[in-house]
C-alpha cells in the first residue's frame, strides 16, 4: 500500500495462508498496519476476519507466510499486545468477579504462583473506571448485561496495557448508547500512539468509526484509509452484492459522489 | 438401633476401628472433591470417570511388569495409564470428527475391558480382585497396621496427597483459574492452556490412583464430582467454592459413617448417598441458586436493587 510510510509497523503480515483441516480460510493476506490507527476489519460471515485476530495472536496455527508485531516475532511482543475475544467464547456462569476477571489482564507480567497484589488491583479498578464499571466490581459476571459483559473483557484488555490491540467483535450485543461510549474510549486508546484493530461487521457505522478499513473475504479485498477503500466497487467485491443493507450504503456512497 | 449406638458409640467404644475410616474416607473425599471442582467448571467431569476405569489394565500390567504387589510399580502403572487415557482421548477429539463425549465413552470402556481381560486371565495367582477394583474396601482400614495416631500408611499416604493437592492449587490459583475460564485468553498472556490440562490430568490420576483402592473405580467418580457440583450452587467465588468442598468432605464423610453404622453397610457408598444427601439439600436451599426461591417470590429483584 502506498501510503504506508512507517518503517516499523505495528502489524505486519505477510502472504499469510491458514486453513482448517485442508480447506483455507485465509490465503495471501498481506498487510502492513502503522502504529497509532484504528483498523476496522469488515467482511461477510465466514470471511475469516475472527481467525485473522486469531492467527496474529497465535492461537490458530498458519500454514504459510509471516506475522511481525513491532518489528519483531510474536514471542517477544506478546506482552505489548492486548485481545479482546469474542463474547461468546467463555461461560459467563463461572464463579468469578468482575474484578478478578478484569485481574486476568495483568497476570501477563506477573511471574508463576505471583498472585496479584496492590499494584494489579489499582490497575484493574482504573481500568474498569474507564468503561464505567466501578460499581459492578464484586458481581458476579453471569449478573450483568450483555453490554456490560462486553465491558469487562474491554476492562480487562486496558489493564494489559498493551500497544497494540486486538477486538473481536466488540460491539456486538452492545445498545447505541454503550457503542458510543466504548467508541470514544477506543479513540482515546488511538490518541495516545496506540494501534486498534477492531472486528465490525455494521457497515453503518464502520466508515465513521475507523481511519483504516481492512475489507476481507478469504484473501483482503481492499485495505487502507476509509475514504479510499470504503467504496461501492469493493463492498460490493467483498460481500458479492447478497446483503440489501448493502446496496442502501452502496447507494448512499454513489449518491453522496454525485 | 437406638441413638446411642449410632451416634456415641462409634466415637466412645469403637473409636479405633471407626477412626481409620472416617480419616481416609475425608481424605479421599476432600482431594477428590478439591480436584473435582476444575473438572465441573471446565465440564470434562467425565474425564474423571475415564481415568477412573483405566487405572484397572494400569495396575494389572503393572504387577505384570514388577512381577509383585509393589505399591510403587502399581502407582507408577496406574498414573500412566491414566495420563495415556487422556492422551488418547484428545487424540481422538481432535483428529477425527469424533466430539469429546464419544472419544471419552470409547476410551475409557476399551481400558476397563482390557483391564477386565488382563484380571481374569492373571488375576489368579496376584491379589487383584474386581470386587475391590469395583466397590473399594475402605472399610478394611481399621485391620491395617496403624503407624501414626492410630492411622495405618495408607491413609497417611492419602493425607499427604491431599496437602500436594492443597500446595498446588493454592501455588498455581491463578494460572488454573484463567485457563480454566478462558484458555485462549491465557494462550496471549504465555500461560499454556494445554500444559495446564495436562497437569490438572497428572494430579487428577494421582488422586484417582490414591483413591482407587478405597472407595473403587465407581465411587470415586462421585467423590470428584458432588462436592463441586453441591458448592457451585452455593457460591459464585472459586476460592469459596474450594473451601466449601472441604467443607462437603468432612460433612458427607461424618453422615456416611454414621449411615455405615446405623444400616451395617459398607463406608463409601454410605459416603456417596450422604454427598448426595448434602448435594439436594443445597439444591433445595441454596440461597441464590435454590429450588425454594422459586416458590418465595416469583421476581428475583436482587438485581435490580444492587444497581442502586
Amino acid at each position: 500500500m502506498a501510503e504506508i510510510i512507517d518503517n516499523s509497523p505495528a502489524l505486519e503480515i505477510h502472504d499469510l495462508i491458514v486453513s482448517y483441516q485442508k480447506k483455507p480460510v485465509l490465503y495471501g493476506v498481506d498487510i502492513a498496519i502503522p502504529e497509532g490507527s484504528m483498523v476496522g476489519v469488515v467482511g461477510p460471515n465466514g470471511a475469516g476476519k475472527s481467525t485473522l485476530i486469531k492467527t496474529v495472536m497465535g492461537l490458530v496455527p498458519h500454514s504459510h507466510g509471516w506475522v511481525k508485531i513491532f518489528g519483531g516475532d510474536l514471542k517477544n511482543s506478546i506482552k505489548r499486545i492486548g485481545y479482546v475475544p469474542q463474547r461468546e467464547s467463555v461461560d459467563w456462569d463461572f464463579p468469578v468477579s468482575v474484578m478478578d476477571v478484569v485481574l486476568m489482564g495483568c497476570y501477563g507480567g506477573l511471574g508463576l504462583h505471583r498472585r496479584p497484589g496492590k499494584k494489579e488491583k489499582d490497575k484493574a479498578s482504573e481500568a474498569l473506571e474507564k468503561v464505567g464499571l466501578e460499581a459492578y466490581s464484586k458481581r458476579q459476571i453471569s449478573n450483568l448485561s450483555g453490554g456490560q459483559q462486553q465491558r469487562v473483557f474491554l476492562a480487562r484488555a486496558l489493564a494489559q496495557e498493551s500497544d497494540l490491540y486486538l477486538m473481536d467483535e466488540p460491539f456486538a450485543g452492545v445498545d447505541a448508547a454503550t457503542e458510543v461510549a466504548i467508541v470514544e474510549l477506543l479513540c482515546q486508546i488511538r490518541d495516545q500512539g496506540k494501534t486498534l484493530i477492531v472486528v465490525h461487521h455494521d457497515l453503518a457505522t464502520a466508515r465513521e468509526y475507523f481511519d483504516m478499513i481492512l475489507l476481507l473475504n478469504m484473501r483482503v479485498v481492499g485495505f487502507g484509509k476509509t475514504e479510499n477503500v470504503f467504496n461501492a466497487e469493493l463492498l460490493q467485491k467483498t460481500y458479492g452484492g447478497r446483503l440489501t443493507a448493502l446496496s442502501e450504503i452502496a447507494d448512499k456512497l454513489a449518491r453522496e459522489k454525485i | 438401633m437406638s441413638f446411642n449406638q449410632i451416634f456415641v458409640e462409634p466415637w466412645v467404644s469403637h473409636f479405633s476401628a471407626y477412626w481409620p475410616i472416617l480419616v481416609m474416607a475425608f481424605f479421599v473425599t476432600a482431594a477428590c472433591g478439591l480436584i473435582g471442582n476444575y473438572l465441573v467448571l471446565r465440564k470434562i467431569s467425565l474425564v474423571g470417570d475415564a481415568i477412573s476405569h483405566s487405572v484397572l489394565p494400569g495396575i494389572a500390567i503393572a504387577y505384570m511388569i514388577a512381577g509383585s504387589r509393589s505399591d510403587l510399580a502399581m502407582f507408577i502403572g496406574a498414573l500412566i495409564a491414566g495420563i495415556f487415557t487422556t492422551l488418547i482421548i484428545e487424540l481422538i477429539h481432535s483428529r477425527s470428527k469424533i466430539k469429546k463425549d464419544a472419544a471419552i465413552g470409547i476410551t475409557f470402556t476399551t481400558m476397563f475391558a482390557v483391564g477386565v481381560i488382563l484380571v481374569s486371565l492373571y488375576g489368579a495367582d496376584t491379589d487383584l480382585d474386581l470386587d475391590c477394583v469395583l466397590f473399594g474396601k475402605l472399610d478394611f482400614m481399621a485391620s491395617k497396621e496403624k503407624v501414626f495416631f492410630g492411622l495405618p500408611q495408607i491413609v497417611l499416604t492419602m493425607g499427604f496427597i491431599l496437602i500436594l493437592i492443597i500446595l498446588l492449587i493454592v501455588l498455581f490459583y491463578k494460572e488454573l483459574l484463567i485457563s480454566s475460564f478462558d484458555p485462549s485468553f491465557a494462550a496471549t498472556l504465555g500461560i499454556k492452556p494445554r500444559l495446564v490440562h495436562y497437569c490438572l490430568m497428572c494430579s487428577l490420576s494421582v488422586v484417582v490412583v490414591s483413591a482407587f483402592s478405597s472407595v473403587g473405580a465407581i465411587l470415586v467418580i462421585a467423590m470428584l464430582i458432588l462436592p463441586a457440583a453441591t458448592v457451585y450452587l452455593l457460591t459464585d467465588r472459586l476460592w469459596l467454592m474450594m473451601i466449601l468442598s472441604i467443607l462437603h468432605a468432612f460433612l458427607s464423610s461424618i453422615i456416611g459413617l454414621h449411615l455405615t453404622v446405623a444400616l451395617k453397610v459398607s463406608t463409601a457408598p454410605a459416603c456417596v448417598v450422604a454427598g448426595m444427601f448434602l448435594f439436594i439439600l443445597s439444591w433445595i436451599i441454596s440461597p441464590r441458586y435454590g429450588l425454594l426461591r422459586y416458590l418465595s417470590s416469583s421476581f428475583d429483584l436482587s438485581t435490580f436493587q444492587k444497581e442502586n
